[in-house]
């Protein structure tokens, strides 16, 4: 069967996960790994068979049988990256807080976004709590909401320990953006607790309606649509309802495709930028085909 | 011989914010801050007690704006620094600026025990407008001696004017204090100070202990009101410096009378060791939990003692008031009533 073909920059923790995800996809395929130094991951890649440049963004952007391309740099990278790769005319999925397009969580809001070309994934905490608030706010209406992310010391690269603003302030404003609250707060916590934890996140929503049914299934039905893409999402508490206040607890269990299961955030991230590619993929072939 | 100087950092209005469910309002804090501000004290700590930011669901909603509250402690300080306390994840740097705004002179900048990684850029950021910048490591019981020096490295190497260890669940024994500061005295050249929770009665003890082995600034909190059991007894703790000898720059009998007749009328509870809060200290939680933990403990009809005692079996770290509920729901679904 025919597939579409990927290229990768940035051949960290992120990037590499990512290669493994592409390999398993049946719309997609591993045509390229471009990094800018050499490293393990570009050697990974290599020993893996696929192609690899060390000429960064401009070995994607000059590959015209690329047609996705996932940004697994950073912010800053991202930003000098974004034109080349939209004048190229390649599809991207931007893995850094850069939010040059749009913020995409794929069960709330990719059937909104068919023509974009670049799609911000948010943060890892945006994926795991956006789709619970959104499934509040639909219901409910909610006023505020707030979550807090725990993840594992040893899940947290030096991007995120460099950057952790960025994650909260980008957090916060998707939730608004894509939950749907009218205002919102992020919190994020490492914990380096030995074995390592699974990514928790918290949930909080102050609403209008606490109706305690709708409110249930609502969530239930956004958990089982998550699922389908993040198979190791899960219900720690389901909703508990004080008052105006409604309380949902979700743990992510990742894949283990590259990284360790505890990695359920890096995982999230990883497997909803998938999800994005596989469905845009489809699309192309349909066309094609 | 001149006397040693110890530099008393009063946080009545930070971690004392906890025993008072964030409710501190501008007349209280302009008293408070007058008082401590007329009797020597070296830095006067106001914020949400988990920091700038901190005001939410997880950890409570402070009842006026905390910029409110330190806008009006800029208006009356005049000898001593006003400071804030700022968790990454938690607080940023837009909320830092803010406070500076609002006249905050210092920011104290406090992570997990082996994360502090995560607050170079607000260390650096402090220093960059002329503000005192210290780093905080939160739970030191949880790290050994070593872990701490290798942390505590990052904050110095950042530009840090001084270390801060927090006792942060009452858990340590003097001797746990002597190993970790003694350690870091040998390790590195800025001064030391020590946080201490009262949830096993050490919290002046433990601040004597920490004193002996060279650390130069203590927190302290009016009547002790704070997290769990409360925070080392400022005017208490005064009064035993000057028996040991040290000049702590405080007027002693103004200590006691703002502690009586400024702190004391705004309490809501007696600052005790109760059972939970004994819990917190036996077991290792962070001491703010304890309220949070009350809360939980009726809603799912569990004894809070139980909650406490999971939630350091798993070895949850400040901020994680979220567990409580986790923990809490898990115990009620085993039935263990």
């Amino acid at each position: 069967m025919e597939k579409i073909k990927v290229g990768i920059i940035g051949p960290g923790n992120i990037g590499s996960d990512l290669m493994y995800k592409v390999m398993k996809s049946k719309h997609l395929e591993m045509k390229l790994m471009a990094g800018i130094v050499e490293s393990e991951g570009l050697k990974r890649a290599a020993d893996l068979g696929i192609e690899t440049s060390l000429a960064g963004v401009e070995a994607v952007a000059g590959d015209p049988e690329i047609k996705i391309v996932f940004d697994a740099t950073s912010a800053k990278a991202h930003l000098h990256n974004a034109p080349i790769l939209k004048a190229a005319g390649k599809i991207v999925m931007d893995m850094t807080p850069a939010a040059v397009g749009s913020y995409v969580v794929p069960c709330v809001n990719l059937d909104n976004l068919s023509d974009a070309d670049n799609f911000n994934m948010v943060t890892c905490g945006g994926q795991a709590t956006i789709p619970i608030a959104y499934a509040i706010n639909r219901v409910a209406d909610s006023e505020y909401t707030e979550i807090v992310a725990a993840i594992s010391s040893k899940s947290a690269g030096p991007g995120t320990r460099a950057n952790i603003d960025e994650f909260t302030q980008t957090t916060k404003k998707a939730l608004e953006v894509l939950g749907g609250a009218d205002r919102a707060k992020a919190i994020i916590i490492l914990n380096p607790a030995e074995p390592p934890i699974m990514m928790t996140n918290t949930i909080y929503s102050i609403v209008k309606n606490p109706d305690t049914k709708k409110i249930i299934e609502s969530v239930n039905d956004i958990v089982r649509e998550v699922q389908s893409y993040v198979p190791g999402y899960k219900l720690r508490v389901p909703p508990v309802i004080e008052g105006n206040k409604v309380t949902v607890i979700v743990q992510v269990e990742g894949a283990g495709d590259f990284l360790p299961v505890y990695s359920g955030n890096l995982d999230i991230i990883n497997q909803a930028a998938v999800a994005v590619a596989e469905k845009i993929a489809a699309k192309m072939l349909n066309k094609a085909g | 011989m001149e006397k040693k100087r110890i530099h008393i950092v009063d946080t009545t209005l930070r971690d004392g914010s906890h025993a008072v469910s964030h409710s501190f309002t501008v007349d209280q804090v302009t008293e408070v801050v007058k008082g401590l501000d007329n009797v020597g004290v070296s830095l006067i700590e106001v914020s949400h007690g988990d920091g700038l930011a901190g005001s939410s669901v997880n950890y409570g909603f402070s009842k006026t704006d905390e910029m409110e509250l330190i806008k009006a402690a800029g208006k009356v300080i005049k000898n001593s620094k006003l400071t804030v306390l700022l968790l990454p994840g938690i607080g940023t740097i837009e909320d830092l600026e803010q406070a500076k705004e609002n006249g905050a002179q210092a920011v104290r900048v406090a992570t997990h025990v082996t994360e502090a990684d995560i607050g170079i850029q607000h260390i650096k950021y402090a220093k960059s407008i002329d503000m005192m910048a210290v780093g905080f490591l939160m739970m030191t019981h949880m790290a050994s001696p070593k872990k701490i020096v290798e942390q505590a490295k990052i904050f110095v190497d950042c530009g840090a004017d001084y270390i801060n260890l927090a006792d942060s669940a009452g858990y340590m024994l003097p001797d746990d204090v002597r190993a970790r500061v003694s350690a870091l005295r040998e390790a590195i050249d800025i001064p030391i100070g020590f946080h201490a929770h009262n949830n096993l009665s050490l919290a002046v003890a433990n601040s004597i202990a920490a004193v002996t082995e060279g650390a130069t600034y203590l927190d302290a909190t009016c009547r002790g009101l704070g997290a769990g059991a409360g925070n080392a007894q400022n005017e208490v703790l005064c009064a035993v410096l000057e028996r040991l000898g040290y000049d702590t720059g405080i007027d002693l009998y103004g200590i006691m009378d703002v502690a009586e007749e400024v702190v004391e009328p705004l309490m809501q509870r007696p600052q005790v060791i109760n059972t939970a809060s004994l819990m917190l200290g036996y077991a290792g939680v962070y001491s703010s939990f304890l309220l949070h933990t009350y809360k939980a403990s009726e809603h799912f009809n569990l004894n809070p003692r139980d909650i406490l005692v999971e939630l350091g079996k798993r070895k949850m770290v400040g901020g994680q008031e979220d567990m409580i509920i986790d923990v809490a729901f898990q115990l009620s679904q085993q039935g263990q009533h």
